[in-house]
C-alpha cells in the first residue's frame, strides 16, 4: 500500500505547534521519537537473530565458520532461543571439558543429544 | 612495522604474522583544537596539531614557507577500489594530504551475505570485510599513523544481515568508526525490518562498548531523493530514529554521529535553503556529533563543477558546526574513485578550512527574519511527520505505508515513495524469541540474558570472552586458493624485480591514463573526433568521461580515459642531474667577502615578479641573506637594460624571472639575453640564470642559459649553485 498523494498542509496542519516555544518543540519531538522507538528496542530486548547469536560465539572464541555451523546446528534443533552461547557453554560445564572442546565436539556431530535448555 | 618516507609501502610485510598482529589502540579519536595558534607567518583560530609529516598545499610551498595547518575537523576520505593492498597506498597518501578518517566501502553484495566473509577475496566497487583484510589495512594504518604523527581512524559498515558479527569482528581488530543504521537496511538493501532492528540492537552495544564512532544513514535519502532539498523534513526523522535507538541500546551521545548532507548544488541557491536545514538539525540534535558529508546528488562528471559544490559544502560546515569533514572525490559522478582524486577531494576540504579559519569572529548567521522562519518552519514539518508515524501504527507501519523517501515535501505526498512488508525481504522469518532462560555469556550483550543478570562479567565462567582476552581470536587465513592477495601480488611483484613502471590510477599498473582534448567542432562530431584522437595517442578502450559544451559550433572539451600499455624500465629512465644545494652556513661564507653584484628582473613584457622576490629578498629567505649585492630592475625590463647595469656595475650574474609564455616569448628572452651578452663579450664571465613556473633547467639550457629553476625552487638553490657556478669560472 503506498501513501495517496496530497497536497501541501504545512499551513492548517501545523496550527497546534504554531504556540510552542523552540524548546517545546524540541521536547515534542523527541517524545515522539522515543514513542516510536520504544516497542523496536522492546523487540530487540526479547529476541535474537542467527547473526546475533553467531556474534556470540565469536566472542566465545569459535571461528567464523565454527560459529556459523553451530548455530545452523541449534536452530535446526529449535534450541535457538535458549542462546547458541548458554548452549556451548552448559555442555561444557556438563561434561568437564573447556569451551572449545565442547563446541568442536558438536561441530563433529557428537553430544547434541546432550544439549538442552 | 616502521615506514621510511622515501620507501614504498612492503604489502608482503603488511602480510607477515599476521596471525599474531594486534592494533596498536581501539576507539575514536577526535583531533584538538589549538586556540590562536601560530603557524608560519599566521594565527590560527581553528586549527589543530601540525604533523610531523605531510604534503602541504601547493600554495604554502611557494609562498608560506611550507607551513601545513591542520583544521580541527577529522577529514575523512572514501575509498573503494576492491583490491585492499591497493588502497593501502591510497591510504597513505591521504594521511599525508591531511586524511584522519580513512572509510572503506565494502564490496558490493556483502550486505546479503548471511555471516562473515575469510581470506583476502577482490572486490567490486570496495573490499569485502573479512578478518584479514581489516588486520592487515589497520596494521598499515597504524605504521602509516606513526609516519604522519596523527591517529587515523579506520572505518567500515556495519550493517547487512551480518551487523552483529561484524561489530564484534570490528571490536576485536580495532576498527575505530562505522555506519550502522538500521533503517538502511530496510529501505535500500530491503532486508527484513524485524532482524536489522534485532541485530541492530546487539551491534550498537558492541561499537558503544568499545569506543566505536557510529554514523548514520540518513544521507542516502538526499542521494536517492528526486528533488534532495524536499526529503529534509524526512531527514530529521530518520536521524532521530537511530540516535533515540542508538541510546536507547546503550550508546552514549558522544559516539553517535549524524551523518548530514547539504541537499542542494548549483545552480540551485544552495546556501540559502542548505543553510537553515543545517541549522535547525543542529539545534534539534544539539550534544551528539556531526558528520557533514558533502554532496553527491548533484555531482555528475564534471570535476570542477563537483568541487565548487563541495566547496560550498564545506563552507556550511564551518558557518554552522562540524565534528567531521567528509570529502568526496571530485570523480565519483563518473567512475570508481582514482587514488588521486582521493587527494584532490581532501585537499578542496582542508584548502577551503583554512581560507575561512576564524570566519566565526567576523561573521554571524542572522538571529532573526528568514534563516530563522525556515529553520522553524523544517523542524514543524518533521514533528508532523513523527506525528504520522505514531498515529499509523509505528515505524513498521509506517515503512509499509510507503511514508519514506517520497518525493513531496512534507506534509506534501507524491505517492512514490519506498515500501517494504514488514514480514518480508531478506532475511525474514529469522527473528527468534529469547525462551526464559536466554543467556549470552559475553561482554557488550543487548537484552535479556540470564548472564547478565550476577555479579562480575558474564564471561567469567570460561575465563573471559575476546574482548577481554583477544588471544581466543580465531584467525582464519585464507578459504580460496585462488581468490587471494597473494595471487594478485604476482604481477606487481613480477614488475618491482624486473624495474618495471606503469601509469595507474586505481590499481596497481592498471595502465589507465585520462587525456584533455578540445575539439573545435559541433559536439557530436567533436566527441568522435576525441575518441579517434586518443586511439591514434595509443589508448586502448577510450571512452569519453567528461563532456563540456563551449559553444554549439566552436567546439567543446572532453576528458577520455584509455588504457596506455607501457611498461618503462625505471634504469633507462633519463633522470635529471640534482645537485644538492649547498648548506646556508658554506654559501654565505663564500658570498660575503666576495661582494658579489647580482642583476635581476621579469623581463619583456611581464609584470610577475612575485616568484623573483621570493628567490632575491632576504624576508622571503632569498639571496640577499648570504651577502649577494641584489639589483632588482623591476618588471617588463628590456634585456640590454639588464646588460647596461652588469656593465655598470661588474655584476658576476643575471637572474631573469619569465612566467609569461605565450608564442614561446620566454624561450626567445632566454637565447636573446645569452646571445646580447656573448656580443658585448661579458657571457664568459657571466652566470645566465632564468626562472619561472614553466621552466626546466633542461629548457633554460637549450636557449642559452646557465641554470633554470622551476616551481618550488629556494633562495638556497640559486644560492648554492651561483656559488658552485662562481667558484668555477674563478678557477678557470
Amino acid at each position: 500500500m503506498r501513501c495517496a498523494e496530497r497536497e501541501d498542509e504545512f499551513e492548517s496542519r501545523r496550527q497546534h505547534l504554531q504556540k510552542m516555544s523552540d524548546e517545546e518543540l524540541h521536547t515534542y519531538f523527541w517524545s515522539l521519537v522515543d514513542q516510536i522507538v520504544e516497542p523496536l528496542i522492546q523487540e530487540a530486548r526479547n529476541n535474537t537473530t542467527p547473526s546475533i547469536e553467531r556474534s556470540v560465539l565469536l566472542r566465545m572464541g569459535f571461528s567464523s565458520i565454527e560459529a556459523k555451523a553451530l548455530v545452523e546446528g541449534f536452530q535446526e534443533r529449535g534450541l535457538l532461543g535458549s542462546g547458541a552461547g548458554r548452549l556451548v557453554l552448559k555442555l561444557a560445564q556438563a561434561k568437564g571439558c573447556s569451551m572449545r572442546e565442547a563446541g568442536m565436539a558438536l561441530l563433529e556431530g557428537l553430544q547434541w543429544e546432550d544439549l538442552g535448555p | 612495522m616502521k615506514l621510511s618516507p622515501n620507501e614504498k609501502l612492503d604489502v608482503e610485510e603488511i602480510l607477515k604474522d599476521l596471525d599474531c598482529y594486534r592494533p596498536k589502540r581501539k576507539g575514536w579519536v577526535w583531533r584538538c583544537k589549538i586556540e590562536d595558534q601560530p603557524i608560519g607567518p599566521f594565527v590560527f583560530k581553528d586549527t589543530a596539531e601540525n604533523l610531523t609529516r605531510s604534503v602541504p598545499l601547493p600554495a604554502a610551498a611557494r609562498s608560506f614557507g611550507d607551513i601545513d595547518p591542520q583544521c580541527d575537523y577529522v577529514i575523512t576520505t572514501e575509498i573503494a577500489s576492491g583490491r585492499f593492498e591497493d588502497d593501502l597506498r591510497r591510504m597513505r597518501m591521504a594521511a599525508w594530504h591531511g586524511a584522519d578518517h580513512i572509510m572503506v566501502i565494502r564490496t558490493t553484495g556483502q550486505s546479503h551475505i548471511d555471516g562473515l566473509i575469510e581470506g583476502t577475496p577482490e572486490g567490486v566497487g570496495g573490499i569485502p570485510i573479512t578478518r584479514k583484510q581489516i588486520r592487515a589495512t589497520r596494521k598499515a594504518l597504524d605504521a602509516i599513523e606513526e609516519e604522519v604523527g596523527r591517529p587515523i581512524n579506520f572505518h567500515s559498515y556495519v550493517s547487512g544481515l551480518a551487523g552483529p558479527e561484524i561489530a564484534v569482528l570490528f571490536a576485536e581488530e580495532g576498527v575505530n568508526g562505522a555506519h550502522q543504521d538500521p533503517q538502511y537496511n530496510v529501505l535500500y538493501r530491503g532486508i527484513n525490518m524485524h532482524r536489522s532492528f534485532v541485530d541492530a540492537a546487539e551491534a550498537k552495544k558492541v561499537m558503544a562498548d568499545s569506543g566505536i564512532l557510529q554514523l548514520d544513514g540518513a544521507h542516502n535519502a538526499n542521494a536517492t531523493a528526486k528533488e534532495a532539498w524536499k526529503v529534509t523534513p524526512e531527514l530529521f526523522v530518520q536521524h532521530a530514529i537511530n540516535t533515540a535507538y542508538s541510546r536507547a541500546a546503550g550508546m552514549p551521545a558522544d559516539q553517535i554521529a549524524l551523518s548530514t548532507v547539504p541537499p542542494t548544488a548549483p545552480p540551485a541557491p544552495k546556501l540559502r535553503l542548505d543553510v537553515p536545514y543545517a541549522v535547525a538539525l543542529r539545534e534539534i540534535f544539539a550534544g551528539y556529533k556531526f558528520r557533514a558529508q558533502q554532496n553527491t546528488r548533484y555531482v555528475e562528471a564534471d570535476t570542477t563543477e563537483a568541487t565548487v559544490t563541495h566547496v560550498l559544502d564545506t563552507l556550511i560546515s564551518r558557518l554552522t558546526s562540524a565534528d567531521i569533514q567528509s570529502t568526496i572525490t571530485p570523480d565519483e559522478g563518473r567512475n570508481v574513485p582514482w587514488h588521486y582524486n582521493n587527494i584532490e577531494g581532501v585537499n578542496a576540504a582542508r584548502q577551503t578550512l583554512m581560507g575561512v579559519d576564524g570566519l566565526m569572529e567576523i561573521v554571524q548567521l542572522k538571529e532573526d527574519g528568514t534563516l530563522r522562519k525556515k529553520a522553524r518552519e523544517l523542524k514543524e514539518r518533521a514533528v508532523l511527520f513523527l506525528e504520522e508515524i505514531v498515529e499509523g501504527g509505528g515505524y513498521y507501519a509506517a515503512v509499509e505505508a510507503g511514508q519514506f523517501v517520497d518525493s513531496g515535501y512534507f506534509p506534501e505526498r507524491k505517492g512514490d515513495g519506498i515500501t517494504r512488508e514488514a514480514n518480508g525481504g531478506d532475511g525474514a522469518e529469522t527473528v527468534i524469541p529469547r525462551a526464559s532462560d536466554y543467556g549470552a555469556p559475553v561482554c557488550s550483550h543487548f537484552g535479556n540474558n540470564v548472564y547478565a543478570e550476577r555479579d562480575g562479567k558474564p564471561c567469567d565462567d570460561y575465563g573471559g570472552c575476546t574482548l577481554c582476552d583477544p588471544s581466543k581470536i580465531q584467525y582464519i587465513d585464507e578459504v580460496d586458493a585462488e581468490d587471494t592477495v597473494h595471487t594478485r601480488l604476482e604481477a606487481p611483484l613480477a614488475d618491482r624485480s624486473a624495474g618495471l613502471l606503469r601509469p595507474e590510477v586505481e590499481k596497481h599498473g592498471d595502465g589507465i591514463v585520462c587525456v584533455t582534448l578540445f575539439l573545435p567542432a559541433a559536439p557530436d562530431i567533436a566527441e568522435a573526433a576525441a575518441l579517434e584522437t586518443a586511439r591514434r595517442m595509443g589508448l586502448q578502450n577510450p571512452e569519453v568521461i567528461s563532456c563540456r559544451l563551449m559553444h554549439p559550433a566552436e567546439g567543446s572539451v572532453f576528458e577520455v580515459k584509455g588504457v596506455l600499455d607501457v611498461a618503462l624500465r625505471v634504469d633507462e629512465l633519463m633522470l635529471p642531474a640534482y645537485e644538492k644545494a649547498l648548506p646556508d652556513a658554506e654559501i654565505e661564507a663564500w658570498v660575503r667577502p666576495r661582494e658579489i653584484h647580482v642583476v635581476a628582473a621579469t623581463v619583456g613584457e611581464d609584470e610577475h615578479s612575485v616568484g623573483l622576490h621570493e628567490i632575491l629578498d632576504i624576508k622571503h629567505g632569498g639571496i640577499e641573506k648570504y651577502g649577494f649585492r641584489c639589483h632588482d630592475l623591476g618588471t617588463s625590463v628590456p634585456l640590454e637594460r639588464l646588460l647596461d647595469f652588469v656593465e655598470e656595475t661588474g655584476a658576476s650574474a643575471v637572474l631573469i624571472s619569465t612566467i609569461i609564455t605565450h608564442g614561446d616569448v620566454h624561450k626567445r628572452n632566454m637565447q636573446r639575453l645569452h646571445e646580447l651578452a656573448c656580443a658585448r663579450g661579458l657571457r664568459d664571465r657571466l652566470v645566465l640564470i632564468v626562472g619561472g613556473t614553466q621552466v626546466t633547467d633542461e629548457l633554460a639550457r637549450e636557449c642559452g642559459m646557465d641554470a633554470g629553476f622551476g616551481r618550488g625552487t629556494t633562495g638556497r638553490d640559486v644560492g648554492s649553485f651561483l656559488v658552485r657556478r662562481l667558484h668555477s669560472i674563478q678557477a678557470d
